[in-house]
């Protein structure tokens, strides 16, 4: 397998629904009421009848409407007041005595979760959306933050494919007689709160580039471990990726204090890390076995008081990915 | 079977990235030495582990694992926790040792990487 879009298409996407979840409070919380309202509000004048009204909300299919009297909203009327009225056969009676005149507005700069909660505490089927100085700017239900939400998703997911699109095509896009794609990234030392970003991000890109999942992991666990040992044993460097269509390099670099027995510490179960770092678990001895098994080559030269370089191959031509 | 049933049968604490929650678990494994997970577990596993600094996330998370349930009541930090959260990687809480919870995997029919031996 080699990268490039044709494998995109085999991504399981079964991983991509949790953070959606929590997408979905972000979205709550980062949304306005004014992008998901209703801008074209359908409103009556207190002086019509409620017949008159039974029209406006068969005809605009709607379920309530605000009452605005002289460019100013009064009051607001539904449904359920509408069918109290006509149970009573008060068809022809004013809006102005039917409707509610203790109107709960929404502001238009409100955030959905605003809204939301409003929905939760008045049972009310929608909400008048007002601006700053109280006019009437739109109307907003249940259903259009629901729509509002769901167009949001979808315009994320479209970015997030089109990324990977554009990312997947980089190889065929830019002609030349060798394309290569370079990675690079820090390492600081010992700063295990961050310890295993580098990886992470080496991840998203490659899964980006449209990488088959098994090289991905293959990749993720030996630049983990090479990023890991990094930050345990030297005074900081950096990991460079180097990814053509074919084969993918791993270079990890730093500034000493350099390992003064290559053979030795390629030993499963040698290790050197102090105590405190062991009882972190880190420090196995296993890093760069781990490393081996993972790559298709590595090359690990090492200068005493000069610093190591560690190139780890990923072959994405042959039959293992 | 999902992380969140799991919790439910071993009545776990849930500190963090509940939105992993509704994930397949597809086996499990425990160890505390980090290169060893990274060696020897597989994607969609529960782990197992007394460990709970930031890494544990990094970890679980590179390899794609459904969770991490952390023995013996140890407390995980709040660096941990956050991170953990932003991944979505379940971070669950036990009071018993790695020994019984691993038992009570077995019980709940989740079962090791190793290949199966015959009998």
């Amino acid at each position: 397998m080699t990268l490039g879009r044709q494998e995109t298409a085999e991504e399981p996407g079964s991983d991509r629904l949790p953070t959606n979840l929590t997408k979905v409070q972000e979205l709550v919380y980062e949304l306005k009421v004014e992008q998901v309202m209703t801008r074209d509000v359908i409103t009556c004048s207190p002086d019509a009848t409620m017949a008159e009204l039974k029209e406006v909300l068969r005809v605009n299919r709607v379920s309530g409407v605000p009452i605005i009297e002289d460019g100013q909203m009064i009051g607001m009327i539904s449904v359920e007041s509408l069918i109290r009225a006509l149970e009573q056969g008060e068809a022809q009676a004013r809006i102005r005595d039917k409707m509610t005149t203790r109107v709960q507005a929404v502001r238009a700069d409100d955030t959905l979760a605003g809204a939301v909660a409003l929905f939760a505490r008045f049972r009310y089927g929608r909400f008048p959306v007002v601006d700053a100085e109280g006019q009437l700017v739109g109307i907003i239900t249940q259903g259009d933050i629901v729509r509002g939400l769901l167009k949001q998703f979808e315009t994320l997911w479209h970015s997030e494919e089109i990324r990977r699109y554009r990312a997947s095509h980089i190889f065929e896009d830019i002609e030349s007689e060798q394309t290569t794609l370079i990675l690079r990234y820090r390492v600081l030392p010992r700063d295990f709160v961050r310890g295993g970003e580098a990886s992470s991000k080496v991840k998203r890109a490659l899964d980006r580039l449209g990488a088959h999942p098994q090289t991905i992991r293959r990749i993720s666990v030996a630049t983990y471990e090479a990023e890991t040992n990094i930050m345990i044993h030297t005074e900081g460097g950096q990991i460079i990726v180097e990814a053509r269509p074919e084969e993918i390099k791993v270079i990890a670099l730093d500034d000493g204090p350099g390992i003064p027995d290559v053979e030795q510490a390629m030993q499963p179960g040698y290790s050197t890390a102090p105590d405190w770092i062991r009882e972190l678990g880190f420090g196995a001895g296993m890093g760069l076995s781990n490393i081996k098994s993972c790559t298709d080559r590595m090359s690990l030269t090492s200068t005493v008081g000069v610093g190591t370089r560690l190139e780890m191959i990923f072959d994405l031509t042959q039959g293992r990915h | 079977m999902i992380v969140s049933e799991i919790v439910d049968a071993l009545g776990l604490t849930v500190a963090a990235g509940a939105q992993g929650l509704e994930r397949e678990i597809t086996g499990g494994y425990a160890s505390d030495l980090l290169s060893c997970v990274m060696a020897g577990a597989a994607a969609g596993n529960l782990w197992v582990t007394l460990q709970a600094h930031p890494n544990v996330v990094a970890v679980a998370d590179l390899l794609g694992l459904a969770g991490v349930i952390v023995a013996e009541g140890t407390a995980a930090d709040e660096a941990t926790l956050s991170r953990a959260e932003e991944r979505g990687v379940p971070i669950l809480l036990a009071k018993e040792t790695t020994y019984t919870i691993v038992a009570r995997l077995v019980g709940q029919g989740i079962a090791g990487n190793d290949p199966a031996r015959g009998a």
